[in-house]
C-alpha cells in the first residue's frame, strides 16, 4: 500500500517536474526578451503559451543522427545517464508539509550527492561523440564541476548546521521565526556563495564554459539532435529548477508564508520563491560575459572554497556556542 | 594542411599530447568564413594557421569588366558592413586619375556618410565582439541586440537618403548621386542624440563589469613594433599607440575642415582597441554634426547625370587613393587606359592586413581568448578575400 502510494506520488512529481521544465523555458525566454527589448515567443498559441509544446514536438519529430565515428553505446546512453540524477533530485524535496515523494532524514545529503552524478552522463556525452569540441567541453565540465561541488556543498551545509538537521522539512520548520537568508551575516554570506556555486554547478553564465557557443559551438551536446538533445536540455533545466528549489528551501524558508498551513498554498509559496531564485539566475545569465576556464578555476579554489570553509567553521563555532537555531 | 607554415610557440606545460582543432570556416565566431587551425595543449593554443579565401569573388577582375558608372555599387560589396567606404575609395581613385573636381557640397556629403557609416560599423563590431566573448553579452546576445538596434537607426537614415539599407550606390564619379531629402538633417541629429545617450549606457554596462575587464585587459596584446611591422591599420594600430589616421595624415574629401581628433591608446590589448573605437564613435558624431552645420550650398556633382553606362571615360594614367574606413586604411589602385572601364584595379583591404597579425598574437592564449582576439580585430571577410 505504501509502496503504491509512493509510486503514485513519484509519478505525479515526475510529471509535474517535466511540465514545469517545459514552461520554465518559456518563462526564461520571455524574461530574456524583456531584458533585450524584444517580445519573445508570441505566435504559438495565445501570447506564445504553446511555444514549449511546439518546441518539444519539433524535437521529437527531428531525425536522430548518430555520428558514424561515435562510440554508439556511450553516445546513446549518455542523455539517459545525464537525465536520471537531474530528475532524481526532486525525490527528497518536500513541496509542502507532507507533500513530496520521500522526506528522507538525510535529504540534503541525498540531493547534493545525486546532483553531482550528472557529470558522469555529461562526460559520456562528450567522450562518446568523438568530436573535439565535445571532448574539450567534457574536459572543462569535469574540471568545473569538481571545483564547484565543494563550495556548493559547504555553502549548503551552513543552513544544515544552523537547523541541526539534514532533513529538509526540519530545516524549513527551523526557519519559522527567521528565514536563514535573514540570519545575521552568516545567512547572507552563505546565500551569496550558494548562488555563485549554483551558477557554476548548473553551468550557467558566466560559468557556462562547457556550452561556450562562441568557441565550442555547443560543447558536449554538439552532436546530439532530436529527442536525445531534448533529454539533455530537460536534464539541464530540471537540475536548474531543482537547485532553485533547494535554495528556496535552505535559505528562503521553503513553503513558509501567510496561509502556508494549507499544503497547496504552501506549495505555491515554495514555487514562488524557487522561481525568484531562478529569475535571479536568469538575470545574471543575460547580463554577464562568460569568464575563461582558468579564471573559473581560480575563483573556485582561491576564493570560494576557502571562503565557504571559513564560513562553515564559523557557523559551527556559533552553533556550538549558541545551540541550533530553533524556529 | 601539412605544407602550411606553422607558427608555433613552446609553452611546455609538461603534457606531450597536442590536439589539432579546426575552427571554421563554418563556426559561430568565424565572422564570416575564417578558418583557424589551432594546435592546442590542453586549453592553451600553441599554434595557429590562418586560412582565408573562402569568400573570394574575383572583385578585382570584376572591376575590369564594369564601367566607371557601374562599379561603385559593386565596390560596396567588398566590405559589406561599411559599404560607403569602398564606394568612396573607388570613386576617389577614378577622380584622382581622371583629375575630376568634386564640388564642396558633395565632399561634405561624403564625409557625412563616411562618418555615419563608421558609427554603424562600430555598432555591429561592438555587438558581435561581445557575442564572441560569450555569456549573456553573447549567447544571450544582449549587447548585440542593443547595438543592432542603433545600427538600424543609421540604416534608416541611409535608406531615406539612398533608398538602400546595405549596399548604397551613393557615390558616383564627380560627386554624389543623391542630395539630402527634406527633414533629413533634423532626423539625423535626433538619431545621433539617441545613440550618444545609449553609448554611455553600454560603457556603463561593460566597463563596470569585472568579467568584461578580465576578459579584455592584457589579452591579445599587439605591441607598437609588431603593429608597425605587420602593417595593421585603423583602430588596431591606434590601440597600439600609433597616432596614425588618414583623415589627418593625408586628408581627403575636405577632412581638413573638421579638425579630426585621433584617439590613441597605448596598451595594445583588446580593451585598448575597445576604448579607441568607443572614442571614435564620439568623434564621428562630432564630425557629423560639424558637417551638417557647415554644409555648403551648391551642386552635388561636377558631372551631369549619365545617359549611358559608358559615358564616363578616364584618360590614361594610374593612381592610388586611400581613405580611412572603419577598419583602417582602404586603398584602391587604379590603372586607366582611356576607355570607359579600368584597365586594372587593386584593392587594399584593411581587414586583410589586420588579420595578418592574428598568428603573431594568438599563440599562448586560451581557446576562449581566440575568439575574443579575433573579434577585437574586427575583420570583415568580404574585404579580406574580395
Amino acid at each position: 500500500m505504501t509502496l503504491a502510494y509512493h509510486a503514485l506520488v513519484g509519478f505525479i512529481v515526475l510529471n509535474v517536474v517535466i511540465g514545469m521544465v517545459t514552461y520554465v523555458t518559456l518563462l526564461e525566454r520571455k524574461f530574456a526578451a524583456r531584458m533585450q527589448s524584444r517580445i519573445g515567443p508570441y505566435y504559438v498559441g495565445p501570447r506564445g503559451l504553446l511555444q514549449p509544446i511546439a518546441d518539444a514536438l519539433k524535437l521529437m519529430l527531428k531525425e536522430d543522427i548518430v555520428p558514424t565515428s561515435a562510440d554508439r553505446w556511450i553516445y546513446n546512453l549518455a542523455p539517459i545517464v545525464f537525465l536520471i540524477p537531474c530528475i532524481l533530485i526532486f525525490a527528497t524535496l518536500p513541496f509542502a508539509p507532507g507533500l513530496g515523494v520521500a522526506d528522507l532524514n538525510i535529504g540534503v545529503l541525498f540531493f547534493l550527492a545525486v546532483s553531482s552524478l550528472e557529470i558522469v552522463g555529461l562526460f559520456m556525452g562528450g567522450w562518446g561523440s568523438n568530436n573535439k569540441y565535445a571532448l574539450l567541453s567534457a574536459m572543462r565540465a569535469v574540471n568545473q564541476i569538481i571545483s564547484y561541488d565543494l563550495p556548493f556543498v559547504f555553502a549548503a551545509f551552513v543552513p544544515v548546521l544552523l537547523a541541526g538537521s539534514l532533513q529538509m522539512s526540519t530545516i524549513v520548520e527551523a526557519q519559522r521565526g527567521l528565514w536563514f537568508v535573514a540570519y545575521p551575516l552568516i545567512g547572507q554570506l552563505a546565500f551569496v556563495m550558494f548562488l555563485i556555486a549554483t551558477l557554476a554547478a548548473e553551468n550557467r553564465v558566466p560559468f557556462d564554459i562547457l556550452e561556450a557557443e562562441s568557441e565550442l559551438v555547443a560543447g558536449f551536446r554538439v552532436e546530439y539532435s532530436g529527442m536525445k538533445f531534448a533529454l539533455i536540455q530537460l536534464g539541464e533545466y530540471a537540475h536548474m529548477i531543482g537547485t532553485s528549489f533547494l535554495g528556496a528551501l535552505l535559505f528562503l524558508g521553503g513553503w513558509l508564508g501567510p496561509g502556508s498551513d494549507t499544503p497547496l498554498v504552501g506549495a505555491l509559496w515554495f514555487l514562488l520563491k524557487a522561481m525568484l531564485i531562478f529569475l535571479v539566475v536568469t538575470w545574471v545569465r543575460w547580463s554577464f560575459v562568460r569568464i575563461r576556464v582558468d579564471h573559473i578555476l581560480a575563483v573556485s579554489w582561491k576564493l570560494l572554497l576557502p571562503a565557504t570553509i571559513v564560513l562553515l567553521l564559523a557557523t559551527g563555532f556559533w552553533v556550538a556556542l549558541r545551540g541550533p537555531h530553533a524556529g | 594542411m601539412a605544407t602550411l607554415p606553422r607558427t608555433t610557440v613552446e609553452i611546455g606545460y609538461g603534457g606531450s599530447e597536442r590536439l589539432t582543432m579546426n575552427m571554421g570556416p563554418q563556426h559561430p565566431s568565424a565572422h564570416g568564413v575564417f578558418r583557424a587551425i589551432l594546435t592546442l595543449e590542453g586549453e592553451t593554443v600553441v599554434g595557429v594557421d590562418a586560412v582565408i579565401g573562402y569568400l573570394h569573388r574575383c572583385h578585382e577582375k570584376l572591376a575590369e569588366t564594369l564601367t566607371y558608372v557601374q562599379y561603385p555599387t559593386i565596390a560596396s560589396k567588398t566590405d559589406y558592413v561599411s559599404a560607403m567606404t569602398a564606394e568612396l575609395a573607388y570613386v576617389a581613385a577614378v577622380e584622382l586619375v581622371g583629375k575630376i573636381e568634386v564640388p564642396k557640397r558633395a565632399q561634405y556629403l561624403r564625409v557625412l556618410c563616411a562618418e555615419l557609416q563608421r558609427i554603424a560599423s562600430h555598432c555591429l563590431w561592438l555587438g558581435t565582439w561581445c557575442m564572441d566573448m560569450g555569456g549573456a553579452l553573447g549567447g544571450g546576445a544582449t549587447i548585440f541586440l542593443y547595438t543592432i538596434r542603433e545600427r538600424e537607426l543609421i540604416l534608416d537614415l541611409f535608406e531615406t537618403l539612398t533608398g538602400a539599407r546595405l549596399l548604397y550606390g551613393f557615390h558616383q564619379v564627380g560627386g554624389t548621386r543623391y542630395d539630402l531629402p527634406a527633414g533629413w538633417t533634423q532626423k539625423c541629429r535626433e538619431t545621433l542624440a539617441v545613440i550618444a545617450q545609449r553609448l554611455g549606457e553600454y560603457e556603463a554596462m561593460l566597463e563596470d563589469n569585472a568579467f568584461f575587464l578580465v576578459r579584455t585587459q592584457g589579452v591579445g596584446v599587439v605591441s607598437r613594433e609588431l603593429a608597425e611591422d605587420v602593417g595593421v591599420a585603423g583602430p588596431l594600430l591606434r590601440g597600439s599607440g600609433v597616432a596614425y589616421d588618414l583623415r589627418t595624415a593625408a586628408p581627403y574629401s575636405s577632412y581638413e575642415d573638421f579638425g579630426v581628433r585621433v584617439p590613441v591608446e597605448t596598451a595594445g590589448d583588446c580593451y585598448a582597441r575597445y576604448r579607441v573605437r568607443m572614442a571614435e564613435f564620439r568623434e564621428s558624431m562630432r564630425i557629423v554634426h560639424a558637417a551638417l552645420d557647415g554644409l555648403p550650398e551648391g551642386p552635388i556633382s561636377s558631372r551631369p547625370g549619365v545617359k549611358s553606362v559608358g559615358q564616363v571615360r578616364v584618360a590614361k594614367g594610374e593612381g592610388y587613393s586611400r581613405i580611412e574606413g572603419a577598419r583602417g586604411e582602404v586603398g584602391c589602385y587604379l590603372v586607366a587606359d582611356g576607355g570607359p572601364k579600368p584597365y586594372r584595379l587593386k584593392w587594399r583591404g584593411a581587414s586583410f592586413s589586420n588579420l595578418a597579425v592574428l598568428p603573431h598574437i594568438i599563440p599562448g592564449h586560451k581557446v576562449a581568448d581566440v575568439v575574443a582576439i579575433m573579434g577585437s580585430v574586427d575583420p570583415v571577410f568580404g574585404e579580406v578575400d574580395r
